[in-house]
């Protein structure tokens, strides 16, 4: 290693493990070589609350939808589920198909309404409040739906196993649609902002390269392993739902720019692309929608009886806003909780690229190399730095490098 | 409530939570709600605020920093626990992981029940908390 006589100061501000931009606590270990980033670790575990203990020793079946939910707040449609597809597999039981374009319309809602804030924290993370508070505006639109049609903002106590709790109605269809019409008219100007604004692209262009060997190597899911080329999306590959009646294609880059970078320029555009998808998803879910009932069975007594004297096992999964979900679990006859349930979601296979994509990077660049991800259990906001020329370990704070990240943007700018 | 003598500063903490009621805070500052024409505003550090905005239900491996934090808030400091798992574990009360409800660990002075609680339930929130920061600084004097 060169030593290099920049004399650089080091902080150790040891701010809480909170930043407001991001959402859970993670701590990450970076290795630099004054302003070079020559490796990186990952400590996870901050937001530990036994959900899975919860489910297999206290709540029957019906009760670990809602303890799902609440597994994230953003992806508290694709937890319950892939839980509820799992609990389904293992009983035996079919839902409704009526109930199956619903779970897809409220599923693509979700998705949206991710996309849109995960849009705007990276616009924050550049610098670009701006962009970041016209994202959000434009994301209270989809929360009004998502409200309109569920009955609340964020948990949404949608799913019951072998269906729904609640219908969406011929009646509710004009203020879905005129939602969908609000996006559509919107969608171009989002894109003109993210894709050819000439300082996003100075920032995010060339930036945290996670090339396709590394994403099949890693195993990365989700818009972040598409944004690298693999067009791998378990709505397309395996599907679930309705999906199987619609037309889904896992969105690439190349279909805007022609090349498959996977920097995280590559991965702004695929969720764009995502955006637009699940626009068209529920617009095709409303035209097909099956007339029926939406529970396979009503009576939730009936319900807790079969579940009880089940026997088997069965897996759930689901494509969040993140990348694949995946819930497994087992019944056993005379059992009333889950004998087993093991969840996997996709944060924590994406966080193995942190090390790949930080490598040879500049620490400004880490807030939005590491909100490209969209880690659900993210928050960088404390960090060892480990200066190897100056043989110092120091703690850096979320805030100082938010500064550099804008320090970063401005010198560009001119 | 007097006339707003200053501006109010929040800090966030996360101390578990599952995102649901911090989405909710971040939106309580965006357009729509817009707290940052009252001069509420999120801060990045707990040595420049008021108010400490506490989501989730303390899971062990946060408790050492919730009381870090706290102790990190200049005087006067006022707690406000947003969403039901703070106040008493919700959902994940009786889990082996939680050190308890945010009141166990450091003094509550404000409590916003639901999950998540609606924007307008935290600003609410915020403004009795304010009311009574007020108040207490008046005693002082």
């Amino acid at each position: 290693m060169m030593q290099e006589e920049t004399k650089k100061a080091t902080y150790t501000i040891p701010v809480g493990p909170i930043h407001p931009a991001l959402k859970e606590p993670i701590r990450l270990a970076l290795t630099v070589d004054g302003e070079e980033i020559v490796d990186a670790d990952v400590f996870v575990g901050q937001v530990h609350r036994g959900i899975e203990w919860l489910g297999m020793n206290r709540n029957n079946p019906v009760q670990s939808i809602y303890l799902a939910e609440r597994i994230c707040g953003i992806c508290n449609i694709s937890h319950p589920f892939s839980l509820v597809m799992a609990v389904e597999q293992a009983a035996g039981i079919t839902p409704p198909p009526r109930a199956e374009y619903i779970r897809a319309i409220i599923a693509e809602m979700e998705r949206i309404h991710s996309h849109l804030l995960w849009a705007g924290v990276a616009a924050h993370e550049i610098g670009f409040d701006t962009v970041f508070y016209l994202v959000w505006r434009v994301r209270e639109e989809i929360m009004d739906l998502v409200e309109y049609v569920t009955g609340n903002r964020v948990t949404k106590a949608m799913f019951q196993i072998g269906g729904l709790r609640r219908d969406i109605t011929e009646e509710q269809f004009p203020r879905i649609r005129q939602s969908l019409d609000y996006y559509k008219s919107v969608f171009d100007q989002l894109k003109r902002v993210f894709l050819d604004d000439k300082t996003i692209q100075m920032r995010t262009r060339n930036v945290g390269i996670l090339k396709k060997e590394d994403a099949l190597k890693l195993l990365i899911c989700g818009p972040s392993g598409r944004a690298s080329g693999v067009p791998k999306d378990v709505r397309q590959d395996q599907p679930y739902a309705a999906y199987a009646d619609l037309d889904i294609k896992a969105m690439t880059p190349d279909m805007v720019t022609g090349t498959v970078v996977g920097d995280v320029y590559d991965r702004i555009i695929v969720r764009l692309l995502e955006v637009k998808q699940a626009i068209e998803i529920i617009e095709q879910c409303l035209e097909k929608m099956p007339p029926g009932p939406i529970l396979a069975q009503p009576k939730i007594a009936v319900l807790l009886k079969a579940l009880t004297q089940a026997e088997g096992e069965g897996i759930g999964r689901a494509e969040a806003p993140r990348g694949e979900v995946i819930h497994y679990v087992r019944l056993e006859a005379g059992q009333s909780t889950l004998a087993t349930w093991k969840v996997r979601a996709p944060t924590y296979v994406n966080l193995m690229a942190v090390p790949t994509i930080l490598k040879g990077m500049q620490i400004a660049d880490v807030p939005i190399i590491f909100a490209s991800l969209d880690p659900c259990m993210s928050c960088t906001n404390r960090m060892i730095i480990t200066d190897r020329a100056l043989r110092k370990k120091s703690i850096m704070s979320y805030e100082e490098m938010h500064r550099l990240s804008l320090q970063k943007t401005e010198k560009l700018r001119r | 409530m007097k006339a707003f003598k200053r501006a109010l500063w929040v800090y966030h903490l996360n101390t578990g939570s599952c995102n649901g009621c911090d989405i909710e805070i971040l939106a309580v500052l965006t357009p729509r709600y817009d707290v940052e024409r009252f001069g509420i505003m999120l801060v990045g550090s707990p040595r420049h605020a008021d108010v400490l905005l506490v989501t989730g239900p303390v899971v062990k491996q946060m408790v050492p920093r919730v009381k870090r934090i706290y102790e990190q808030t200049p005087d006067p400091k006022l707690v406000v626990v947003v969403g039901s798992c703070g106040i008493e574990g919700g959902v994940f009360y009786e889990s082996y992981s939680l050190a308890g409800p945010v009141d166990q660990i450091i003094p509550v002075d404000v409590y916003v029940p639901g999950c998540p609680p609606r924007p307008e339930a935290i600003i609410e929130a915020v403004v009795k908390a304010w009311v009574k920061l007020e108040k207490a600084e008046q005693g002082v004097r």
